[in-house]
């Protein structure tokens, strides 16, 4: 067994009051060893994050402190260590990383002056040595070009070059505990993979202890040794991963893996004959043409063509930026369309006056991906869900007679109808916006996303619940989603997107089994925890 | 513990400001009665000090320099409230239709609205005075004319903003009508920004009234703060209360509404509450 | 290169704002009730028929609108903005001559405002709720309350009538004809109570929007990261947090500028300083429209340099900021 570097006892974290609970976590005992990367492992508002930031002393003060454990790195407790002494370890002894890379650095610095600050806090190098350290740091991170990298600003970076640089800066004086707080939740899921293997490399090289925050298994699956899972402050259970993995004790875990979408296809079925129901030809959309002065412009859709038929869902899969959330708002005709057609039933709805779009509006209908911004926050449940069949010409008692019964539906409880959006988790709100959607008995349902923003546990209950439906209401739908594993649960067909055009259709599981483009492969390959999948599958 | 006190003193703010407009209001509804006699009435001799027979003095002319003030406390509110009314009417539409249609509309309607905010607002309002010839009306357009654009300016963001959220693309989705979406649900999102910036705008608006009449651009006919203390200035040197007390009027009634907005802006606005 | 490219830019974006300037200036004269003549002439009454006719012929009043229009363009393009009959002189060398003291005025009242408010917000905000940030945003609520020309009346009451420490009014002391170090301190005392009366609103202005800046941006991801690299408190502030913080604080005191010109009007003339707005509140006693019209023109022309100037000013502290 490895060497301790630091060794959580009994560690609690205490709430203001008024908090939802009195401790953010409670008793929390782990040890992190060196050479292992640690996954803490929680869904939303489980502690682990706090948890990370304990350690470094960054908990958000006076609000949130440690109420009382020992956090133990190298013969003292930081969490009754002075500040200085706190500073002395921040970036030497331990390096953090961060969710979100480009608010995490600093928008008017340039990456070389920021990696350069730890060296100037910890070190006497002069410039040229830390320079030298520097430069050395990028290029171990894989950043192309380390000289123009560290004259860059974040601005002038990818996503997934930021957070290299973030990883640099906190390897820059081989900590021997790293803290990676979500490093990979704001990225794509191609870039997470890297970014994954960057970490595994370097604390493989360096012989870093690694405590990794995630919400997901596939992660964890990828890149952790030992795992520790949290479930609303306390932990439940910890071991190996391959242990937590494949047998999982506590029921809490063994749930949690349950929910996460198996990464297999259905069942083939017999090739659907049916007729289109949508299509779009040659659609394309260009953003941010400035006339006079140029500008930067961006070929959200470049000529896209693409069928829903009836009787199936189709997956339209890509990674931020590919398209697949434009072209679901130009076919709902949210987003006027620079070229092409929009056929629904075989009539070009693409350039209908709004007059002529109205009757057209009710057979297409939309769930949103954010349940946080797609609901009125001044509006109440009940005429949310009445306000569609009310523009149609529904008398208003009757709309909202059948929202309340869409209510049940959804599976709300009727008494949701007289309240506010905002008493409501991630997940009833988007069963609201899907009793919304349902309201005008549309033919089609697009789904942008529906899920991203929600807990892998409650993730899978409102698919669930899109599942019966669709069944139910012999719905035709077109399911946008950026996670390849929903897609395989949901989908009959899938049209993988990549910089604004499908480079990809075919049915779910010839698309599994037989991808036939390098993109499609390349995304298959990245599904964090395929292997681990494969083998759940089996 | 810290944080709620800093709450609590920080509505107590606000509850101050509220007082001092309601003594205000009383002021105004009450004048009728305490000075029935208007208020540009010789009433005694000139040059009276405070606490004589007029509590607050007399002027140049023999003029009871406390009537003088409620009645251009009338005239403060009247123009204050009347000017930011009409600036957040033509701010709002200005500033909707930019932020509702975009593209082209928008450009221009915003460059019109930067060059508004541009040009120096007090020497434009006293031309369009001079222009109009001093009155309470022309006051009132000309202070409207240069506050529209920071009304115009807010609405367009948070309309910007609120067009990209998802529940209003849901709302055009189930085909609503433009009027439905924007008075049904852009407005009530965004009433309490403006709610909260139009109050400090009367604030605003009470001062650059001052200023005016102060230039001799008020209305002759009508008392105002300004014109006491304009009329005051040749005799600062043996009469320091003319100039005096409406100035003490203007502030305290500037700073009770800059308070009530504070005071809505921190409760209207919870992203703002932590500060 | 980049630099250069947004200064380009940024003078051909304002073309189109004097040329508005120019447009609004020339509806203005004729939104004036009567003739166009008269109100160039001023209401005093006293300008002779021949002028008028000089006026009427100059300004080619006999003529079309757009042929008007054009002549008005082709005067300003010759700085030409007419004649004050009032003060017997050209408007532009009577515009001129008051640049100085205005300039003088402006830039220390700015200056002050804008050195302070930024010291006295970044003092609140790093002692939040303490007693100094109480003060602190006390007195910039008082501040930002108070009528500049009313704070300029009780400074003359107080220091020059009660106490005698300082002039009441004027830019030196008439025929004391001091040289040297010895004009500037003269000149310096006649500067201070106008340039507070003038700053004071600003001041408050900034320090209230510093102080919000500041604590928005201590919550900022950046700083925990900073803090994480194990920089001290001390040296995040200023590293850190101060220049991200400032850049609001310049976008406002670009936008105030216009509002600074307006304010000097009232604070000059409480103060008989001898600048542009001294000279703008005379020209609205005898009604020399003309006169007014040319300081709106000339001072909105100067808010469009200092726009200018602020716009360049935030592009070098912001690199994010694109063509």
């Amino acid at each position: 067994m490895s060497e301790t570097v630091l060794e959580l006892e009994k560690l609690t974290i205490a709430l203001p009051p008024g908090a939802d609970r009195a401790n953010a976590v409670s008793d929390v005992d782990l040890v992190l060893r060196a050479g292992k990367v640690t996954c803490l492992i929680g869904e939303s508002g489980s502690g682990k994050s706090l948890v990370a930031r304990s350690i470094l002393g960054l908990l958000p003060r006076p609000h949130v402190r440690v109420g009382s454990g020992r956090i133990l790195f190298e013969g003292q407790d930081l969490a009754i260590a002075p500040q200085d002494k706190m500073r002395a370890i921040r970036g030497a002894k331990i390096g953090m990383i961060f969710q979100e890379p480009m608010t995490a650095l600093n928008p008017l610095h340039t990456i070389g002056r920021q990696l350069d600050e730890v060296l100037r806090i910890h070190t006497q190098l002069g410039k040229a040595a830390r320079r030298a350290r520097v430069l050395e740091l990028i290029d171990s991170v894989h950043l192309p070009e380390p000289g123009r990298i560290i004259r860059s600003f974040p601005h002038q970076l990818s996503g997934g070059q930021r957070q290299r640089a973030m990883i640099a800066m906190a390897l820059l004086l081989s900590p021997r505990l790293l803290i990676a707080d979500e490093p990979t939740t704001a990225l794509d899921v191609t870039t997470q993979a890297q970014i994954l293997y960057l970490i595994r490399e370097l604390q493989r090289e360096h012989g870093t202890s690694v405590l990794f925050i995630t919400h997901d298994f596939g992660v964890v699956a990828d890149i952790a040794d030992e795992v520790a899972v949290l479930q609303r402050g306390t932990l439940v259970e910890r071991g190996t991963a391959a242990a937590v993995l494949g047998a999982p004790g506590h029921p809490y875990t063994r749930a949690l893996i349950a929910a996460v979408p198996k990464l297999v296809p259905p069942p083939a079925r017999p090739a659907n004959k049916q007729p289109f129901i949508v299509e779009a030809r040659d659609v394309t959309k260009t953003y941010g043409a400035r006339g006079l002065f140029g500008g930067d412009v961006t070929r959200a859709l470049a000529g896209v063509t693409m069928e829903l038929r009836r009787g199936e869902t189709l997956g339209l899969v890509g990674e931020s930026g590919s398209g697949k959330s434009t072209l679901a708002r130009a076919i709902t005709r949210l987003m006027p369309i620079d070229g092409g057609e929009i056929l629904l039933g075989g009539a070009d709805i693409a350039h209908f006056s709004r007059r002529r779009l109205r009757p057209v509006r009710k057979r297409v209908q939309m769930v949103f991906q954010d349940p946080y911004a797609s609901l009125d926050p001044r509006q109440r449940i009940i005429d949310i869900i009445a306000e569609g069949p009310i523009i149609h010409g529904t008398p208003p008692a009757k709309a909202r007679e059948e929202a309340q019964a869409l209510l049940g539906l959804v599976g709300l409880d009727p008494s949701a109808a007289q309240r506010f959006p905002h008493e409501f988790s991630g997940g009833q709100r988007q069963r609201i916006g899907i009793a919304r959607a349902l309201a005008l008995h549309p033919e089609v349902l697009v789904a942008d996303d529906p899920v991203s923003a929600l807990d892998v546990s409650v993730q899978a209950q409102v698919l669930a619940l899109l599942a019966d439906i669709k069944a139910r209401l012999h719905l035709r739908m077109l399911f946008v989603t950026h996670d390849l594993r929903v897609a395989l649960q949901v989908c009959d067909r899938i049209a993988v997107m990549k910089q604004g055009e499908v480079v990809e259709v075919a049915p779910t599981a010839e698309i599994f089994f037989s991808p036939q483009h390098a993109y499609t492969k390349a995304l298959f390959a990245a599904v964090p925890g395929g292997t681990w999948q494969d083998r759940r599958a089996s | 513990m810290r944080a709620g006190f800093a709450r609590f003193a920080r509505n107590r703010m606000a509850l101050f400001g509220a007082a001092v407009l309601l003594c205000l209001f009383l002021l105004v509804v009450l004048t009728p009665v305490i000075y029935p006699d208007d208020p540009f009435k010789l009433v005694g001799p000139a040059l009276q000090p405070p606490g004589g027979r007029f509590l607050l003095g007399t002027d140049t002319l023999g003029r009871d320099v406390a009537a003088e003030i409620a009645y251009g406390a009338r005239t403060s509110l009247i123009i204050g409230v009347g000017a930011t009314l009409a600036a957040i009417v033509f701010g709002a539409v200005v500033g909707g239709m930019a932020g509702y249609y975009r593209g082209m509309t928008e450009t221009v309607l915003m460059r019109i609205t930067e060059f508004f905010q541009t040009i120096p607002a007090f020497i434009f309002a006293l031309l369009i005075v001079a222009i109009l010839s001093p009155s309470v009306s022309s006051e009132i357009i000309a202070i409207a004319a240069v506050s529209w654009p920071s009304i115009a300016r807010l609405v367009r963001g948070e309309f910007v903003s609120l067009g990209g959220r998802e529940f209003v693309q849901a709302c055009a989705g189930l085909g609503a009508s433009d009027a439905r979406i924007i008075f049904n649900h852009m407005l009530p999102n965004c009433a309490s920004s403006v709610i909260a910036v139009g109050s400090l705008l009367i604030g605003t608006a009470i001062l650059l009234e001052a200023g005016l009449a102060f230039l001799g651009l008020g209305d002759p006919n009508v008392m105002s703060w300004g014109l006491i203390i304009s009329a005051g200035r040749a005799v600062l040197r043996s009469a320091w209360w003319i100039c005096t007390f409406p100035g003490i009027a203007i502030l305290l009634t500037v700073l009770g509404i800059n308070l009530i907005g504070d005071g809505l802006n921190e409760a209207l606005n919870p992203r703002l509450r932590e500060r | 290169m980049r630099f250069a490219r947004y200064v380009g830019y940024r003078l051909l974006t304002a073309l189109p704002v004097i040329c508005g300037i120019i447009v609004l200036n020339f509806l203005l004269i004729h939104l004036a009730p009567g003739d166009a003549a008269s109100v160039l002439a001023g209401e005093s009454g006293a300008a002779t028929p021949e002028y008028m006719d000089e006026l009427r012929h100059k300004f080619g009043l006999d003529q079309s609108l757009g042929m008007q229009f054009l002549t008005y363009v082709s005067n300003l393009a010759h700085f030409n903005l007419g004649y004050s009959y009032r003060n017997d002189a050209d408007v532009s060398s009577l515009i001129l001559e008051r640049l100085g003291p205005t300039s003088l005025l402006m830039l220390t009242a700015f200056g002050t405002a804008l050195a302070l408010g930024i010291i006295l917000g970044l003092v609140a905000a790093t002692g939040r709720n303490s007693w100094r940030d109480n003060v602190i945003s006390l007195i910039s609520l008082v501040a930002y309350a108070t009528p500049g020309f009313w704070l300029g009346l009780m400074m003359i009451v107080i220091f020059s009538i009660g106490l005698g420490w300082l002039p009441t009014s004027g830019f030196d002391t008439v025929g004391a004809g001091h040289e040297g170090w010895a004009e500037v301190w003269d000149i310096g005392r006649h500067l201070v109570m106008p340039a507070v009366s003038l700053a004071l609103f600003y001041l408050a202005l900034y320090a209230r929007l510093m102080r919000a800046s500041i604590l928005e941006q201590t919550g900022m991801d950046y700083v925990t990261t900073a803090r994480a690299k194990g920089q001290t408190e001390r040296r995040i502030m200023t590293g850190h947090v101060l220049r991200n913080a400032l850049l609001p604080v310049v976008t406002l005191a670009g936008v105030q500028a216009g509002n600074l010109i307006g304010g000097s009007i009232v604070v000059e003339t409480v103060f008989g300083w001898p600048g542009i707005g001294t000279l703008a509140f005379n020209a609205l006693q005898s009604r020399d429209l003309n006169l007014i019209l040319a300081i709106f023109f000339i001072s909105a022309c100067l808010v469009v340099v200092i726009n200018l100037a602020v716009d360049v000013i935030y592009f070098m502290l912001d690199p994010r900021m694109e063509i």
